[in-house]
This record gives C-alpha cells, structure tokens and sequence, in this order.
C-alpha cells in the first residue's frame, strides 16, 4: 500500500540547496571522524552514516524544531539533518565538556533536545517506543508536531518494532517509521535475518501505509517522506517508509568487512552515491549552480575543520560532572 | 614456561571442549559468526563475535550448531531457555549485558522459575554468556556490570571470571552445569593472557580463590577488580602490609566460608566491585561478614565501588568512575593506622 497521494508540494532552489548542504556535511564530517578515528585520538567507537544521507535529509527536510526524532547508534546523520551544531557534535564525539551532552554521552548518545533530536541510541529497537510516545504527547499538546524513527534492518526484527507501530497505529498517532535498509545488522545480511520480503510489508500487519523507494535517490526519500508526513500532521496516523541504502563505512571503525563484496562496495562508493545523483539533478533541474554547490562544498570543509579544531582544543568536563545529571533534586552521596 | 593464551581464547577453547564433548552443545547469538547465506564467504565467519571470542567456532560445529540469530533478544534467549528444558545444552551469547533490559523476562521469569514452578520436573542448563565492564569508553549503555540484578534472582548461578584460566574452567564448568548460569566476562579482559591448561578441565562454581595471601587485612574483589587489588596489594607490601586477596568467582553460589574465613584471620574487610553501590555484590557480601562474621571484626567493612551514576563516555571522567588502587589505598588507610599508605 502507497501512502495517500497529497498534494505535491514542488521542492524549492532554497530547499534544495539546503537539503545539498546538509547530506555535504555529514559526508565531510563523517570522513572528518573516520580519518581522526585511524589515528586514535577518538575514544571509544564510532558507527558512521556515510552513504546514507539522503534518508536523513529526505525525512528531515519536512520538520522543524517543534518535531522529534529518535535515532540509533549510528545517529551522526539524523543529528546534522535534525539541525545540531557541528561543534558541539565533534566535542561530544571527543567526550569535551563543550560536547553537546557535556561528554557524558558520546558518539552514541548525541541528542538536542531543544531541536527536538532524541538522542543517538545505543540500544537497537529502542527508538520504536520513544517515537510512539514523543508522537502521543505532540498530539496530547496539541502541538502540530510529528515524531520519526529512524531505524535499521536490523531492528526491524527486535519486538519493539511490533510493540511501537502497534501502538502508533491504534492511536492514529503522527509517527513515521523510517527503516535505514543498508543490507545488514552488523555482518548478518538482512535476507537471513528477516522472514518478510521487505520491511515495507509489515505495514500491512498493522493497517498502515508502507513502501520501499530507493533510499539514495534523494527525491525519492523527499517526496515518500512529505506524504508520510502530511497524513501525520492531518491525524491519519503513522506510516512506515523504508529506504534502500548502504553504509559506505563497516558497521564501526575497525570492521573488516568480509561481509560485502568488492563490487557491491565500489558500485555504492560510485554510480549509486547519493551526492553525486543529488548534485546533478539539482544542476538539471536549475536548482544551484555548480558555482553555488561549489561554494557550499568549500563553506562545508572549513564547517568541519572548524568543528575538528574547536573539539580538539576544548577541555576534558571536571571531575565534579561524574555524578551530576543523574537526578533533578538529589545528588547521590550527598552535597559536598 | 607453561602455555600463555587470552582470556579471549580461553573462552573460545571453553567453548570448542564443551561443544566437542556433546552434541547438544550449541552456541546461539548475533553474529556469534556472521556473514550468514553469504556465498562468498564459503564457511567462513566473517565475526566470530563481535570482539572475536567465537571465531572459528564455525568452521569445525557448522551453522546448526552455531546459530546467528536476528537482533532479538528476547526471541533467541527465551527460546534458548525452552531449548534447555527440552534436552539442549545451549550456551546464548548476550552481545553486551546492557541488553538484559530486550529480554529480562526470558532470564528472569521463564528461565530461573521454571524448575521451581514445576515442582522441580524441569532444569534448564543453559549458559548465558554476556560481556560487562567499564573502560572502554563505549558510554552508559554498553558499560554496566550488572551480576548483582542476576545474584538476587533465585534460580540464576552467577559467574565471574578473572583471569584466562578461570575463565576457561569455569566456563566449562557452566556449559556442564544442569542449572542456568550467567556467565560475566569483563570486556577489558579480553586481551590480558595468563597460564591456561591444554583440554578439559573444570574448576567447581562456587569456590572462592584466594588469588594472594596475607594476614593484615582482606580485600574481596570481583572481575576485572581482582587485578586492581593485587596491583593495591603489591603497592601495599611495599609498606609492610599484607592483604589477603579473595576472588568469589560466582556470586551465586558465593563461597561464604572462604570469605569468613579470611576476615577471620585478617580482621579487616575491603570489598572492591565496580558495580554501582546500592543493591550490589559488595553490600551483599558486607551484609555476609556484618552477620556472620562481625566478631572477627576489628575494624568498619569498607568498599570501593563505581559511584550511583551511569557510566559516563568521557575518558575524563570514566576514569574516575572507576576502582583503582589509589582509591584503595585511600580506604586501607582508614582501616589500618597508617598515614603512610596513600602516599605510597
Ligand atoms: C538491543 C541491542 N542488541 C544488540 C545490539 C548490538 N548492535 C548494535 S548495532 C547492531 C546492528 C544494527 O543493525 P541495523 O539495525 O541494521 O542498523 P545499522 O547498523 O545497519 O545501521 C547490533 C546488533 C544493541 N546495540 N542493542
Ligand atoms: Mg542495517
């Protein structure tokens, strides 16, 4: 089932050129983490989202800051699409107190609230749950506001996933479930891991709209995305959109791979990229300019570099910032 | 010098004796081989886990005994339980045990209850690998060391292994075990290499090791902890104290007597655990010597935890988060009369 045909709105140079801007960022900014990743200056692990762009920017090109999304452990793209500051991204990554979440949480735990991005989440399935009630309370307030579950093919099988819809659905809640089909959970192909011939089908199970589109067809994501969308803010109810994708990267830094083929990986890497088919249709459709996509290809870099510079040299948080934000009005082990 | 291998492969050959010694041994978790249907990769793994503990495993049992299952806990631990009541001897990994929260009540309420509900006509001897510990700055989600939540389930065995040969007889032990058992192994471990005997051999769940001894004061430490209080203990030789160094080893069962017993002799108890501090193996062994053993005491029983926050991300402030043999020569100060020991 396609979700409902509204009203196409067309997609603006502005928009789009925004939309350019943003998949630019987390490429370069991924690569920035990838590279700083090799030389071990960035602790723990990183999953990077490389390759994916166009479903972050698709979904989120239709939201702003009064809507949600929850986000998985490979979130640096939902949270760059959702309007994070790069900065305050590059610090949490390197655990600074500068960090968007004071380097308490993390490359897996990055989350503005405040733009209404929930947090990456470092628990697979854990973002059905969340989206659902986000989407609940922005129909109780009467907000006008939706939530989106970005989510992986790997999730697709955890019993939130079942749990959530369900629940969205009853309730004709203004939820979108957004499945990242990138082929695999960690080295497990997808076609091994899930009964269902695609994860759009599982729609049907709970009554709502579902489909697959091309997921590195940029247009594609954007145009499924704003009937998905439309239908939530007029109180249809949740819809579920799921993208075929890829990751460029490993499932973390450090993976070997072994799992993907030479041909699958330079086939993504180069007639499949998302930019590069982004790019030309904004330049065929006279929506930019190369001068223009040039200009915002070079504003991005310094963006990073810039990024990169103000996370390597802000401080390390105090030693008093272990035990705060636990609680709102108890400090465990007492005032000191 | 005798044959030096990882906690990690000490794991692994755990894995292989057990599995060779008896077919209904199977190991089920996510991408415990991974790569699964995947043509090129022949019968290769392309994991082996996600830190490599079970690479290979594939190769000699086969995809029907080493099944990666989809991303659901709740799905392949719970039908691990029954696959045990029902004559299976499977050993399910649990990536991290965070992850307890996707499948709590297939470990807390189906396996640990069955056999009691059923008036003793069921066991389940199933082993739940699951990989804890902070340090490895992967954040408060993927960090926790949660075997006090098991210890205090009626129905779980609880082991913890601290060194590479404990691991591997334990293991085996846990594998052979006609209870379930959660086994924890500290994912900063993985790496550190110890004297580990060749084949099958098994050391019983729950005894006690005493890991060093001496006669000034006990220091009970759990995991990874252990190795915090012996560098403790050697900096505390140095000034002319002896500690005496327990490693429980299973929490459930907990060798009691070996515990009592060396507070007996020491007069003093330190217990390091670097699980949060309300609800865990150290306020539960304190309890243990406040009851039991409260006349041996010359001294207040003090512990060294992780504080009652989650794991932070940051390298800054995990680092404080936890144990360490400052922390514990701090404590052993207050124990023993000694303004000298902090500033070893
Ligand atoms: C509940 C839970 N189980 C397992 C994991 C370990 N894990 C982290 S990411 C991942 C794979 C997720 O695959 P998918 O949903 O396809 O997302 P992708 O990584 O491909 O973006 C797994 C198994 C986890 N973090 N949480
Ligand atoms: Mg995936």
């Amino acid at each position: 089932m396609r979700v409902s045909e509204v009203q196409q709105e067309s997609l603006t140079a502005e928009k789009a050129k925004w939309m350019y801007q943003k998949m630019v960022e987390i490429r370069r900014f991924e690569d920035q983490v990838h590279e700083t990743f090799s030389t071990g200056t960035i602790p723990g692990f990183v999953h990077l989202y490389a390759g994916e762009e166009a479903v972050a920017v698709g979904v989120c090109s239709h939201l702003d800051d009064k809507d949600y999304i929850t986000s998985t452990h490979r979130g640096h793209g939902h949270c760059i699409a959702k309007g994070c500051d790069l900065k305050g991204m590059m610090a949490e990554i390197y655990g600074k107190a500068t960090g968007l979440c004071k380097g308490k949480g993390g490359s897996m735990h990055i989350a503005d609230v405040s733009k209404g991005m929930l947090g990456a989440n470092g628990i697979v399935g854990g973002g059905f749950p969340l989206a659902t009630g986000a989407g609940l309370s922005a129909k109780l307030r009467k907000t006008g506001g939706v939530a989106v579950c970005f989510f992986g093919d790997g999730a697709n099988n955890h019993g939130t996933f079942h749990e959530g819809i369900n629940q969205a659905a009853i309730w004709d809640l203004p939820v979108i479930f957004v499945a990242e089909n990138n082929g695999y959970g960690e080295s497990t192909p997808f076609e091994y891991a899930s009964s269902c011939k695609s994860i759009a089908d599982r729609a049907a199970g709970y009554n709502i709209p579902g489909e697959t589109v091309d997921g590195k067809d940029t247009m594609a994501v954007y145009e499924a995305a704003q009937r998905a969308v439309e239908r939530a803010r007029n109180g249809e109810g949740p819809s579920l959109i799921e993208c075929v994708t890829y990751r460029n990267y490993g499932h973390f830094e450090g993976d070997a791979q072994t799992y993907k083929t030479q041909e699958e990986r330079e086939q993504h890497l180069n007639e499949l990229d998302a930019i590069i088919r982004f790019r030309e249709h904004l330049l065929s459709n006279n929506l930019a300019t190369e001068d223009e996509l040039h200009s915002i290809d070079e504003n991005v870099r310094q963006a990073v570099a810039d990024a990169k510079e103000f996370a390597e040299k802000s401080p390390m948080p105090e030693a008093n910032q272990l035990t705060t934000d636990v609680y709102v009005n108890y400090k465990p082990g007492g005032e000191e | 010098m005798a044959r030096q291998i990882s906690f990690a492969d000490a794991i692994n050959e755990a894995i292989k004796e057990a599995m060779r010694n008896d077919e209904n041994v199977i190991l089920l978790g996510e991408d415990v081989a991974g790569g699964a249907d995947l043509d090129h990769l022949g019968d290769e793994d392309a994991w082996g886990g996600v830190m490599g503990v079970t690479k290979g495993l594939v190769q000699e049992f086969g995809r029907d005994r080493i099944l990666d299952t989809p991303i659901a806990e709740a799905g392949y631990v719970g039908a691990a339980v029954s696959a045990a009541a029902t004559g299976m001897r499977p050993i399910a990994e649990l990536m991290f045990n965070d992850f307890i929260g996707s499948c709590l009540d297939e470990v807390m309420n189906q396996g640990a209850k069955l056999r009691y509900m059923f008036g003793g006509h069921a066991k389940i001897p199933l082993v739940i690998r699951t990989m804890h510990g902070a340090g490895f700055r992967a954040a408060a989600q993927h960090s926790q060391t949660l075997y006090g939540m098991f210890t205090a389930i009626p129905g779980v065995k609880v082991v913890v292994p601290s060194s590479p040969a404990d691991a591997k007889g334990l293991l085996i032990s846990a594998i052979e075990d006609d209870d379930m058992v959660v086994f924890f192994e500290d994912k900063t471990l993985y790496n550190v290499k110890g004297e580990v005997p060749e084949g099958h051999y098994t050391i019983p769940i729950g005894k006690a090791d005493i890991k060093r001894s001496g006669d000034d004061l006990t220091i009970v430490a759990i995991g990874k902890q252990v190795n915090t209080a012996l560098t403790a203990a050697e900096q505390l030789e140095q000034k002319g104290i002896e500690a005496e160094v327990v490693d429980p080893r299973s929490l459930s069962p907990l060798d009691e007597n070996t515990i009592l017993k060396s507070v007996q002799k020491t007069s003093r108890l330190l217990i390091v655990d670097e699980a949060n501090p309300r609800c865990n193996a150290a306020t539960d062994i304190s309890a243990l010597v406040a009851d039991k053993g409260f006349d041996y005491l010359d001294a207040p029983i003090k512990m060294v935890t992780a504080p009652h926050s989650p794991v932070p991300f940051s390298p800054a402030l995990e680092d404080l988060y936890l144990p360490s043999p400052e922390k514990i020569l701090a404590v052993v100060s207050e124990l023993i009369d000694d303004e000298s020991i902090v500033t070893i």
